[in-house]
């Protein structure tokens, strides 16, 4: 079955994006790369030091990879559209994942600014994908502005704690064109697979592979779970009934007429 | 215990409701079961922080231990934020008993000049480092704000975050040091009792109590990034002082969301001024101290500055800690000025002395990356 993702005149066979933060050694994350056959790779650009011989991150991100720089840090629109362009300025390319947080306790991203910061990003030729909190509406207006994707968190970043917003992001798949990448909170393959059965165009996933004992095997379970999420959801998942079928149904004296 | 919300208040104003508060009698109170319902409970009370500095709570350090690096490699990852000190002047005109600074110290006063502040930039830089926080003592005439925004722009040049740890300013000379770059605010109220801060902090402008207390609030509502508080553990009770600092911490991460909040629990070195710590905190008291911080704000920073020894840090690191000192010298221009010469006197006395090379290797060893790099300027 041939089934691509086509984000920004690219063409991604692997569904599965990878955060780099986190990581207790930057060669881990080579090997991650290397092992889930990712192609989709966000990294900070905070994190990058581009005048350093021996620490910049992005000499251990494979070649075939494409960098989605993320904004990491930006408190507000005008930060992040900096942050971007600096991006770009400094070679990381024209995709950019906008991050906008203005509550560090929790780190949820600022959907207004978010929405503020797409909207002049797109205009300037960057592949935009904003990081939301799951809400129809502001994912249409991010459409509207030239989003490339939008990405609704599972549940608070790093929480490891599955798709809690699942209600709410099936709305929003159904109701946009643009794919839906799940970013933030998916802590086991199950619950990326989980996203995948519901129509979501990729995951993206961090804290789970890079905090797990062994982040290498972990990034190899979460491919093949997005993977057999996304034939799940082509091949057209069975219906689930909630109530058993009835033995004596009550509109049975209606089809005994007919005969 | 009833804890008003933080609604329009100052820090000060906020905390005086817990001025009736007799934390030896609440101490008393707590029981085994409540610690242990402490680490089971989601969200964590104030009263229930103050439950985790109990003498009781000691026995559970391991459990809370293993709590508190959970949430913290949850948070933070497997990484450690690297910076270094540089020391621009020890001017001083406060006379606070602790300190080898103080204006009644016979050390040799040095101020670098803009040229020493390249070459030790130029040094600094060479190891890695984009992370720099620069020191003075406090002297308005010696080290002026001009010539303090001076040394930031010659900084800036080398680094992509800079923070300062000088004397407490006005607001509007935070929202300058601002724009010319600074994005992170290092100040230590010391000691919180209002009673003892009088006796330790002699004479000069120290002395104001709530002028220091509030520079973060003012830092932080000119749009500061970083605010790092602490106390400088040694001269009252720890148990009372961690109380406050830790809902301080609270406070600012509560009224400031968008910023992030660091703390730092010193304890008082060996120094010029010869002081001698009033109060006992053991190497016990501050893993206590450590991992009752990450349970009860799992999103603050906690650095860890050379003061400690290289076994000690190493130890405490998987218990909370976020950010280390690496490369460290408390001697202004001890980077390269003073190398192998006559040294100019320390701050205090430094018991980690590792380059920040072997500072990186000891780090990937234990399974932590180290993180240089973690700002843009922008």
């Amino acid at each position: 079955m041939k089934d691509s993702l086509i984000i920004g005149g690219k063409t991604i066979t692997n569904r599965l994006f990878v955060g780099t933060g986190k990581f207790e050694n930057k060669k881990i994350i080579k090997n991650v790369l290397d092992e889930s056959k990712a192609e989709v790779v966000t990294v900070a650009l905070r994190r990058i030091d581009m005048e350093s011989k021996k620490e910049n991150i992005l000499d251990y991100i494979p070649k075939h990879c494409i960098l989605m720089t993320n904004t990491s840090g930006a408190r507000n629109a005008k930060e992040a559209i900096r942050i971007a362009r600096l991006a770009r300025a400094a070679g990381c390319g024209n995709w950019i994942k906008i991050e906008v947080i203005s509550d560090n306790k929790y780190l949820f991203p600022d959907n207004y600014e978010t929405l503020k910061a797409t909207e002049v990003l797109s205009k300037e030729g960057f592949v935009v994908f904003p990081y939301v909190n799951p809400d129809l509406i502001i994912s249409r207006q991010l459409e509207k502005s030239g989003a490339a994707a939008v990405m609704p968190l599972g549940s608070p970043i790093g929480t490891n704690r599955g798709l809690r917003t699942k209600e709410i992001v099936r709305i929003i798949v159904k109701e946009l064109t643009i794919p839906v990448i799940v970013d933030a909170g998916i802590g086991k393959p199950s619950e990326a697979a989980e996203c995948m059965e519901l129509g979501c165009g990729a995951v993206l996933v961090n804290t789970a592979i890079a905090t797990a004992d062994n982040p290498v095997g972990m990034a190899e379970a979460f491919s093949k779970a997005v993977e057999a999420g996304r034939i799940a959801y082509l091949s057209g998942l069975a219906i689930s009934l909630d109530r058993a079928r009835a033995s004596s149904p009550l509109t049975g004296f209606l089809r005994s007429n007919e005969s | 215990m009833k804890v008003e919300a933080v609604v329009n208040k100052s820090f000060h104003d906020w905390f005086l409701q817990f001025k009736g508060l007799n934390i030896e009698i609440f101490f008393k109170d707590v029981t085994d079961k409540d610690i242990t319902d402490v680490l089971s409970a989601k969200e964590k009370s104030i009263e229930q922080f103050l439950t985790l500095l109990s003498p009781i709570a000691e026995k559970y350090l391991e459990d809370m231990a293993q709590t508190a690096n959970k949430l913290t490699v949850q948070n933070f990852g497997k990484t450690i934020h690297l910076y270094t000190p540089i020391y621009i002047s020890n001017y001083c005109v406060n006379n606070c008993i602790y300190c080898g600074f103080n204006l009644n110290s016979k050390i040799k006063r040095k101020k670098l000049t803009l040229e020493e502040v390249a070459e030790e930039a130029k040094f600094i830089g060479s190891t890695g480092l984009r992370h720099i926080l620069v020191l003075t003592g406090e002297s308005r005439e010696e080290t002026p704000l001009p010539y303090i925004k001076d040394c930031i722009k010659i900084l800036k040049k080398k680094f992509t975050s800079i923070s300062i740890e000088i004397y407490a300013l006005k607001g509007r000379e935070y929202e300058e040091l601002i724009k010319i770059g600074v994005d992170g605010l290092t100040i230590y109220q010391e000691v919180y009792d209002k009673h003892i801060y009088d006796q330790v902090h002699l004479s000069g402008p120290k002395k104001d109590y709530l002028f220091r207390l509030e520079a973060p609030e003012r830092a932080l509502s000119k749009g500061m990034r970083c605010a790092n508080i602490g106390a400088l553990l040694g001269l009252n009770d720890w148990r009372k002082e961690v109380f406050m600092l830790g809902i301080h911490a609270k406070y600012l991460q509560d009224n400031f969301t968008d910023a992030e909040i660091s703390i730092s629990i010193p304890r008082i070195r060996k120094n010029a001024s010869r002081f001698e710590p009033v109060c006992d905190v053991t190497d016990i008291n501050v893993a206590q101290i450590v991992v009752a911080l990450r349970i009860f704000l799992p999103r603050v920073g906690i650095t860890l500055s050379t003061r400690e020894s290289p076994e000690f840090r190493e130890n405490l690191i998987p218990l909370g800690i976020t950010r280390i000192s690496a490369g460290s010298t408390t001697v202004v221009g001890g980077h390269t000025i003073y190398e192998g010469g006559g040294k100019s006197p320390e701050q205090f006395e430094i018991l980690d002395e590792r380059g920040v090379n072997e500072i990186k290797v000891m780090l990937e060893s234990k399974g932590y990356q180290p993180v240089l790099k973690d700002w843009v300027s922008l």
